[in-house]
């Protein structure tokens, strides 16, 4: 529940440090609205956005532990009840009927086999104006980094007001179709603007962030020099044939908790 | 916390703009206006269009009359007890371009939502006079401030994509597109205002 009226103090942070450096003061005074639109959903427990999104989980299973009962169960009734409870609303429905399932259910669940004897549940109520902008790309090895980067920037561009700028770009490079969609997505949950751990990746995060923000799209696409907030990147090795590319792109009301058992 | 404001300053530099919308006042707005609404609006997204569509294509009535109205493209969350609606934001835009044009024709004379609209959408509001503003997306909460009475008036089977009637007082948005066909964030992307 508080995943969908709480934003997290990495993402407030970003947002006031972008107010504070941004150059277009139309920008600006929207960037002040978010800051006001957090404050408000918080004390007053209204979602951040009326799009608390498809809840999709990790779920961290230490290999020591033994869970009695259905796992998956328990955690799609918790999304039913925190959605309802919490006045959040239902956005899932069936792919072909368009019929809404009225629980928010199912969650999209990730599990994961990890060492030692905790259970980690982290869930990102994920809105699919952001989401349908994503994209993935199956390179030829050829494209090297520098296509690499060129397809992240144009994805982040072309998407243009759709996601809600300032945007947080998760991109998932190597492994393959569905694994870099997948680390896509999972490098949003690292607390914003958190370099990656290898040093070439790092700068690259940096160098495709500096390049989203200079093409002008701007917060809300009305222009400024923050249309993202942050480049998240996650790589895994590949087939010698192949060079994937994932890009899913978070918005502004970047709403993401953790637990561990 | 003294930087978190309920209503930033922002607010008292809009232009007011009453609805439903009076011709001239329409006439006026020009792209890149930033502007506060006061009146009745009546939202839609997905379902509500899809709907409205299988109507018109029975040729049955709609349930209200569009002309001369403001379709807001939001499906808000449920209202707490104590609350007009829940966070109320505006939904992307671009899903709800394929019905547009029929809708235009009918009289409605602005929609509002976020991101870019199609040539065809763009062609017929300046063929129909109509504008299409942007409200600010991920500001949901604020937004609801802004709605002081909802009420379900269609299709309330299908939840958040029920058609609403909303009063709203000084409900903040830019005009994207104006009835001479300009459109802001083209002007931005060219001029990197």
């Amino acid at each position: 529940m508080d995943a969908g009226t709480q934003l997290e103090p990495d993402i407030l942070e970003a947002l006031l440090a972008a107010r504070d450096s941004e150059e277009s003061l139309l920008a600006r005074h929207v960037l002040e609205l978010f800051i006001s639109n957090a404050d408000i959903a918080s004390r007053e427990k209204i979602p951040v956005c009326q799009d608390t999104g498809v809840a999709v989980l990790f779920v961290d299973i230490g290999q020591d532990i033994q869970v009695e009962g259905s796992l998956e169960d328990a955690i799609q009734e918790g999304v039913k009840r925190g959605y309802q409870d919490g006045y959040l609303r239902s956005s899932v429905c069936d792919p072909l009927t368009r019929v809404n399932t009225g629980t928010n259910t199912p969650a999209v669940i990730h599990y994961e086999i990890t060492p030692g004897d905790q259970l980690k549940i982290s869930m990102l109520p994920k809105g699919c104006g952001s989401e349908n902008m994503s994209g993935l790309a199956m390179l030829p090895p050829s494209a090297g980094i520098q296509g690499m980067i060129d397809f992240v920037v144009e994805q982040a561009v072309k998407a243009g007001p759709n996601p809600c700028p300032p945007i947080i770009v998760g991109v998932g490079m190597g492994g393959t179709f569905e694994k870099a969609a997948y680390l896509a997505k999972k490098s949003l949950l690292r607390p914003l603007g958190e370099a990656s751990r290898r040093q070439d990746v790092a700068e690259l995060e940096q160098q495709i962030l500096a390049e989203i923000n200079r093409q002008g799209v701007g917060v809300q696409g009305l222009g400024g020099n923050h249309t993202a907030l942050a480049v998240h990147i996650e790589s895994f090795p590949s087939h010698i044939a192949s060079l994937p590319v994932a890009v899913n792109i978070q918005c502004h009301a970047h709403r993401h908790k953790e637990m561990v058992l | 916390m003294s930087l978190l404001r309920y209503r930033p300053d922002f607010f008292d530099s809009l232009k007011e703009v009453h609805l439903p919308f009076d011709p001239e006042v329409l006439a006026s707005l020009r792209a890149g206006d930033l502007i506060s609404l006061t009146g009745t609006l009546y939202t839609g997204r997905d379902q509500t269009h899809r709907r409205f569509e299988a109507l018109l294509d029975r040729g049955e009535p709609l349930p209200i009359d569009l002309a001369g109205q403001l379709l807001y493209y939001v499906g808000p969350s449920p209202a707490q007890p104590g609350q007009v609606i829940g966070a109320a934001g505006p939904t992307t835009s671009y899903r709800m371009d394929t019905y547009t044009p029929r809708l235009l024709e009918l009289g409605l004379s602005g929609t509002m939502g976020k991101g870019s609209r199609s040539p065809q959408v763009r062609e017929a509001m300046v063929q129909h006079r109509a504008v299409y503003l942007a409200t600010f997306g991920g500001a949901g909460a604020l937004l609801s401030k802004c709605i002081k009475e909802a009420e379900v008036v269609a299709f309330e089977d299908a939840g958040p994509e029920a058609l609403f009637r909303f009063r709203v007082e000084e409900f903040p948005a830019v005009v994207i597109n104006d009835i001479l066909g300009n459109d802001f964030y083209e002007m931005v992307h060219q001029e990197k205002i």
